[in-house]
């Protein structure tokens, strides 16, 4: 478990045949097979959630049932192919997913592929957003707190960490919400953009969907400040959960390089400690940190599901959870598929710019 | 690794039985800053546990109680008067939820652990000690599972197990079961990586040259010595149970608020509330979620911390310039934290 911080956990396991190659072939076969890795885990979560969710029977019993009179009922599991053997079915879900066709939703009828287009860069928006505010208040406060190690700053910034993700998301949301926009007045209280501007975005030619790209791409200054207005208590939802992780692996890293030789040796030099702490001790302590990001990445969508259903901020949280409680499988099915390709994909790229930066985790 | 200069023993061997229990003697081994965080949680996580066993005395009320002597319970009440912190839109006591909810949050960290612990612990011995393609296969699961968002498995899970529908004591075990899912690849990858080092040693050579069988040396040599780093992976965990448990609730998987009070659904009623300023429906649920949290994994970290004398605060003379020698002991740590909700 301890090399998780110094190589990517896959490597850790063993499954690398370059690792026991100890010298033959370097980055490009690295690349390589830690590229083939992401498919065996897609078709892994891909399988089991089609399976575990078909236990439960079909999707169109659990949108409809006791809605419909029984014969009706059968109809439609008939016409939707959901009466043959699971393992025909499983296949032929298989082949669609390959084309790209994730179905179609049963509560409103909607091509999955496009319901996730559409919602995705809302979602996207919302995890970048949050990213840097977690990355913003982490990195500088994990070095402080790494600065005044054992001393008061230290305490409080520890102790703020732990709060952090130890506050439900949702909760942390609500709070913001009832401080900044409902008694303070400040903030919107909820969605991604006042209706006018959303209609004068979503109009655009080819929008990216990313409103704050799409406000600037046009000139709309006015769109702009309101969807920046409407992005803070999210982010800032969001990004704390986050952002408590990165002050903890900043302050331990910096703590652990802060012993190392060659700071000892800055410091004989002279170097402020302070100097010490932002120049010599804290760049190593990237390298880990940009390993455990990809883990983030994971937590993040995780927490954008709770986040978008607090503050109703349309994207595939809020859409998975307005499915989820019409029972509405085949759309959950889609959300949870497409989540799981972009973590396994994030993984992959994180693994890859480890490797870059350190040459060490290739072997 | 390298070896620390200073290692202290982490029982002394003279020192009375008391002295040497767990908690114990960690806080003995503690001092300044660190024995505040290790006290702070104990006293959290003890309040909450003991509310958790005294909930019928200390709830003024039941939790899916409306009416009482005098009549029905009025709706969306401000805190005070008779009921303490106020009543929700449903017209339930909000104290009262808040005190029975820290049982449900009780039942399903401990079955949920427990499982996961019994699950995890034989997957990663028998994987780690047997190998070969049952292992790759386990790894490959685990690691898929493992990768994934915690919350979207359990809701996966949630679904399987009760369809969505939530009854008695069927919601405690259905979310018990969706975060054991969650949790055992943790359990797994930890005993499978001891498991795997433990394999190398002399003694478990010299017990098969003895002849104990494959099984006895799973379970008697290998077992004891890779299950030493539980305890902390336990705390840090029961603490992610009341997160996923209260995410389902949030979701609409939770437990129905007639069969038991959890507080991820009151935050999910309190949430229409907001907007209207009725603020009371929501934060104290809330607040008793943070604390037990916080609780837990302040006594979880300070217990890792005092295990690793890398990271343990020295007696004054050490202080502030022993800094760990190697970022390996902090590791150990980063670990579990990276993972955490």
């Amino acid at each position: 478990m301890t090399t998780l911080i110094e190589a990517p956990p896959t490597d850790a396991d063993g499954l690398l045949p370059s690792k026991k190659k100890s010298s033959g072939g370097g980055l490009g076969q690295y690349i390589l097979i830690r590229f083939l890795l992401i498919f065996p885990t897609i078709f892994i979560l891909v399988t089991m959630v089609f399976f575990l969710m078909r236990i439960t029977g079909d999707p169109i019993t659990a949108a409809m049932g006791g809605r419909l009179p029984p014969e009706q009922l059968a109809e439609r599991i008939a016409a939707a192919g959901y009466d043959r053997p699971i393992l025909v079915q499983y296949f032929e879900y298989l082949g669609q997913l390959v084309t790209g066709n994730f179905g179609t939703t049963l509560s409103d009828n909607r091509q999955v592929t496009e319901m996730l287009t559409t919602y995705g860069s809302a979602t996207l928006e919302l995890t970048i957003n949050a990213l840097l505010v977690a990355l913003l208040v982490g990195i500088p406060l994990g070095m402080i707190a790494a600065y005044r190690r054992d001393h008061a700053p230290d305490a409080v910034l520890r102790v703020f960490a732990i709060v952090c993700y130890g506050t439900p998301v949702f909760f942390a949301g609500m709070l913001l919400k009832l401080t900044f926009a409902v008694w303070l007045g400040w903030l919107p209280v909820a969605g991604r953009a006042k209706t006018s501007s959303e209609l004068e975005l979503t109009s655009l030619q080819s929008p990216t969907g990313i409103y704050w790209l799409d406000a600037i791409r046009s000139g709309n200054m006015a769109a702009l400040g309101d969807v920046m207005a409407h992005a803070v208590l999210p982010a800032v939802a969001l990004g704390l959960l986050t952002a408590g992780i990165f002050l903890r692996l900043v302050r331990t890293n910096v703590i652990g390089t802060l012993g190392r030789d060659y700071v000892e040796a800055g410091r004989s030099r002279g170097v402020s400690e302070f100097r010490l702490v932002t120049k010599h001790a804290y760049k190593p302590a990237l390298i880990p940190i940009i390993t455990v990001m990809g883990l983030q990445i994971a937590v993040l969508l995780g927490g954008a599901v709770l986040t978008e259903t607090t503050f109703e901020w349309k994207g595939l949280g809020f859409q998975l959870a307005t499915y989820l409680t019409a029972r509405d499988f085949v759309a959950v099915q889609g959300i949870v598929v497409l989540l799981a390709v972009i973590v396994a994909v994030t993984n992959f790229i994180v693994d890859i710019v480890a490797a870059l930066i350190d040459p060490r985790v290739r072997y | 690794m390298s070896t620390p200069t200073t290692v202290e023993p982490t029982a002394d061997p003279r020192a009375s039985l008391f002295r040497r229990l767990p908690v114990i003697s960690h806080f003995n081994k503690s001092v300044g800053l660190q024995r505040g965080m290790l006290v702070a949680g104990l006293i959290l996580t003890g309040a909450f546990v003991l509310t958790a066993i005294f909930a019928p005395l200390l709830a003024p009320y039941g939790y899916s109680q409306l009416s009482d002597a005098d009549g029905n319970f009025p709706a969306q009440q401000e805190p005070g008067g008779k009921h303490l912190l106020g009543t929700t839109v449903g017209g339930y006591d909000v104290l009262s939820r808040v005190i029975w909810g820290t049982q449900t949050a009780i039942m399903v960290i401990v079955v949920a652990v427990l499982m996961s612990i019994f699950i995890g612990v034989i997957l990663g011995l028998v994987s780690g000690y047997i190998g070969g393609w049952l292992d790759r296969i386990l790894v490959v699961i685990a690691d898929a599972i493992y990768a994934f968002p915690s919350l979207l498995v359990a809701i996966v899970m949630a679904i399987v197990i009760s369809g969505g529908q939530s009854s008695l004591l069927g919601g405690v075990t259905a979310a018990a079961i969706s975060i054991t899912v969650v949790f055992i690849p943790q359990y797994f990858r930890v005993i499978r990586a001891e498991t795997i080092r433990l394999k190398a040693e002399p003694f478990v050579e010299s017990a098969k040259v003895v002849g104990a069988s494959n099984i006895r040396i799973m379970t008697r040599h290998i077992y004891k010595n890779a299950t030493r780093t539980l305890p902390l992976i336990f705390t840090l965990n029961a603490s992610e149970a009341i997160l996923t448990l209260a995410g389902l609730g949030f979701l609409g998987f939770g437990i129905e608020p007639s069969s038991a009070a959890e507080w991820g659904f009151d935050l999910k009623q309190a949430l229409a509330d907001t907007t209207s300023g009725i603020w009371w429906t929501g934060v104290f649920p809330g607040l008793a979620m943070v604390l037990t949290v916080v609780g837990l994994t302040l006594m979880g970290e300070s217990i890792n911390d005092l295990n690793d004398p890398r990271l343990r605060g020295r007696k004054k003379a050490a202080s502030g310039k022993g800094g760990p020698d190697s970022p390996a002991g902090a590791q150990a740590a980063l670990e579990t934290e990276a993972r955490l909700p």
